[in-house]
């Protein structure tokens, strides 16, 4: 493994959050609050074409009717919406064909990021689409893919390059009055990223995306779209870090998956946004909207890994609407200090053999809070469905949470729907042990909850999978006395 | 190596250790006997630092240096190993991960790099070997589902690799049937040197017929209230403990 022990030690001594930076970059920002001048301006600034902006209209004018969901397992003081800036571009617009064109400052918080160009340019088989406050300023390996025909692109790119594919799909998942922020998301949405793997095509490398939210007070709204064609394969990975900041940010994405027959998506996150200090000052708001949709035997498989954000309101989801489709839900969400995290997923069998599994971990330490909503929702025509979820709850101290919320609705007979969950505590004897190995007690602790979380760390790809056990040991810091 | 000087010792103020004196020396084995109750756990709890137990008096020194203010990995780090009376199960990790985080932090804490891959594994193996432990074993999460036979064959494998200068069996021989006993103690015989030291806590004489210990201390209401060679083993199987109680209140 790349990441030592004492690296670790390093990181932990400096308590403040590791990515908490800021860079200075000129940006393109749009006056504070939203109305339909500000929609029509945003999508102006990108040229879209007038479908498009239509289509934000349509969703500014359901949103406005809306009110925020208060359903969740969380408590937040609520974003106002009117003191938002929702537009905030890098100016450097041109995109680079070698990175001494780059920004070097650009280049530098990159590398503070542990993901420079050039590292990323010799990891063989990763391209990387940056979004870098919400304006995709880099994209590699684009030509390894264009040979395949697979498209990688920037959604904004994608509207203009490939309208019928955008117009065809795009709310086809998550329609703009799914839910207030997917419908906020669907008025605003800055940028993110799309992607089109064609017929039969196995993508050859992991696509992967980093987002970062960086001018103060903008919230980032990225707008995802994977369309896996016809017995096509893709794996996608997304990771997150943003600066630290005294204001709350609030992020409402959406992420679309659409699975055609026989076509499987593997979606993995690992998100690290800034959680709030000690005190649980500050934090980014994560409200986000993920779905997939499962054609006939095609198959989706959501993997996250959640220690960041003061609050995360997430269900990355699957509608299992083709026969014989597949819905997997591998998810890890740690939280510390003030954390709060609702988060969960919901399977929709609709087709035939539809099956599902889901697996959710969640660690709370400090005075946290931690929720597992899930909902499995068996269709009456879907015949001979099976779902099988486990959640398991590790508690660290005596002032956190663990709280699990499973939804199960059967409305055919031949459904079988098994649900398991377990609560556990780190155990001083367990700490014991280890310390009498000659293992101290921060990596002991390392030591189980990375074995708590195996199951779900085992589904990622390996670099993310070493990065991930990473910020599990970040987050946990000091978390046991 | 190991000096205990009138060592009083206990937890939330119930005072279990009542002064005792031990001297363990390079290459000796020590059988620490006693019926239940008289404070053998917590002894060897104490040795090897666990925070909930207080040192009241006298003290605990190991080549020299006083234990006391000094952490429980520190002290596995100058050579105390324990081998639990009941193992802990830490779900999903192996017993090669665990070993190998143990030992690396060990090597570390002396200044030294991680233990190359290869040599670590050639090192499982050849452990492995020595307690007749299956392959399939060491990728096992640790403890979990165990037969309490497997759980003390796993101390001894963890035992074996760490290579300790000092080794407390708490009970190792309990819930072992007489083969598991015997391969137990074959280990330990094994991995026996005129540099190390071997303290075993028991009930019964069965495990000092395989491992057979140069002194032998009776324990006694945190009290050792005789000591002898092996032969005092034998005489208090014959006898029980009722002996040793009685003789005590004389």
């Amino acid at each position: 493994m790349a990441y030592t022990e004492e690296e670790l030690k390093k990181e932990l001594e400096t308590k403040e959050y590791e990515y908490g930076f800021y860079t200075d970059i000129e940006s393109d920002t749009l006056p504070v609050g939203l109305n339909e001048d500000i929609v029509v301006a945003i999508s102006k600034k990108k040229d879209e074409p007038s479908w498009m902006t239509e289509w934000r209209l349509e969703a500014f004018k359901v949103w406005k009717k809306m009110e925020e969901p208060e359903w969740a397992n969380v408590t937040y003081q609520k974003p106002d919406f009117q003191a938002i800036s929702y537009y905030s571009a890098p100016n450097s617009k041109p995109k680079y064909n070698s990175l001494d064109e780059v920004d070097p400052e650009l280049l530098d918080t990159f590398k503070k990021l542990g993901i420079s160009l050039d590292e990323q340019k010799k990891l063989a088989g990763v391209a990387v689409d940056i979004v870098m406050d919400s304006v995709s300023v880099a994209t590699t390996f684009k030509k390894t893919l264009a040979e395949k025909g697979i498209i990688f692109c920037s959604i904004s790119e994608a509207i203009k390059e490939h309208p019928e594919l955008v117009k065809k799909y795009i709310g086809s998942v998550v329609p703009q009055k799914d839910n207030f922020y997917a419908a906020l998301n669907s008025a605003v949405f800055s940028d993110g990223s799309f992607c089109y793997i064609p017929k039969g095509v196995r993508c050859p490398m992991e696509l992967s995306t980093y987002f970062r939210i960086n001018q103060a007070g903008t919230g980032q709204f990225e707008r995802t779209l994977v369309i896996a064609d016809k017995g096509s394969y893709v794996s996608y990975l997304e990771g997150c870090t943003a600066p630290s900041r005294d204001e709350n940010q609030l992020h409402a994405a959406v992420v679309e998956l659409i699975a055609l027959d026989d076509a499987e998506i593997k979606y993995s996150t690992v998100q690290n946004w800034f959680p709030g200090d000690k005190d649980g000052k500050g934090g980014v708001f994560n409200f986000v909207t993920k779905r997939g949709i499962c054609e006939k035997n095609a198959k989706i498989s959501w993997t996250q890994v959640e220690t960041g954000s003061a609050v995360t309101w997430k269900y990355p989801s699957c509608i299992l609407k083709g026969d014989n489709s597949i819905g997997e839900f591998y998810s890890i969400a740690v939280t510390n200090n003030y954390q709060q995290a609702d988060t969960g997923t919901k399977m929709v069998h609709l087709g035939k053999n539809t099956r599902s599994t889901i697996i959710s971990k969640g660690i709370s330490a400090g005075k946290s809070q931690n929720s597992y909503r899930g909902l499995v929702q068996v269709n009456s025509r879907a015949k001979n469905a099976r779902n099988f979820s486990q959640c398991d709850s590790l508690l660290m101290g005596n002032e956190c949470g663990a709280h699990t919320f499973p939804y199960i609705e059967a409305k055919n007979k031949t459904a079988q729907i098994e649900h398991e969950a377990t609560t556990s505590k780190i155990g001083e004897d367990q700490i014991f042990y280890c310390n009498q190995r000659g293992i101290e007690t921060e990596k002991a602790i390392a030591l189980i909850v990375n074995g708590f979380s195996k199951e779900v760390l085992n589904k990622l790809p390996m670099e993310f999978a070493v990065e991930a056990q990473k910020l599990l040991e970040i987050s946990l810091e000091g978390s046991v006395g | 190596m190991l000096k205990i000087n009138n060592l009083h010792a206990g937890i939330d103020d119930n005072e279990i250790l009542n002064g005792i004196n031990l001297e363990v020396n390079a290459g000796e084995v020590h059988a620490i006997m006693g019926p239940n109750g008289s404070g053998k756990s917590t002894l060897a709890a104490v040795i090897a630092g666990k925070e909930e137990y207080e040192i009241t008096e006298g003290s605990v020194v190991l080549d020299g240096e006083d234990l006391e203010d000094q952490a429980p990995e520190e002290r596995a780090h100058k050579g105390i190993f324990l081998s639990f009376q009941y193992p802990v199960e830490i779900p999903g990790v192996s017993v090669t991960n665990f070993i190998r985080t143990a030992i690396n932090e060990t090597r570390k804490a002396k200044g030294l790099e991680d233990m190359p891959a290869n040599q670590m594994l050639k090192l499982i193996r050849e452990k492995a070997e020595l307690l007749d432990i299956d392959r399939k074993f060491l990728s096992r999460s640790l403890n979990e589902g165990f037969s309490g036979g497997e759980k003390k064959r796993n101390e001894i494998f963890q035992l074996a690799m760490l290579e300790p200068k000092l080794a407390i069996l708490d009970e190792t021989d309990s819930g072992l049937d007489i083969d598991a006993l015997r391969i137990v103690a074959n280990g330990v015989n094994k991995l026996k040197s005129k540099d190390n030291a071997v303290i075993v806590i028991t009930h019964y004489q069965r495990l000092l017929d395989y491992i057979v210990p140069d002194f032998v201390h009776v324990l006694h209401e945190g009290k050792i209230v005789k000591s002898g060679d092996k032969e005092l083993a034998h005489e208090l199987e014959d006898k029980g403990y009722d002996w040793i109680k009685n003789g005590a209140t004389v």
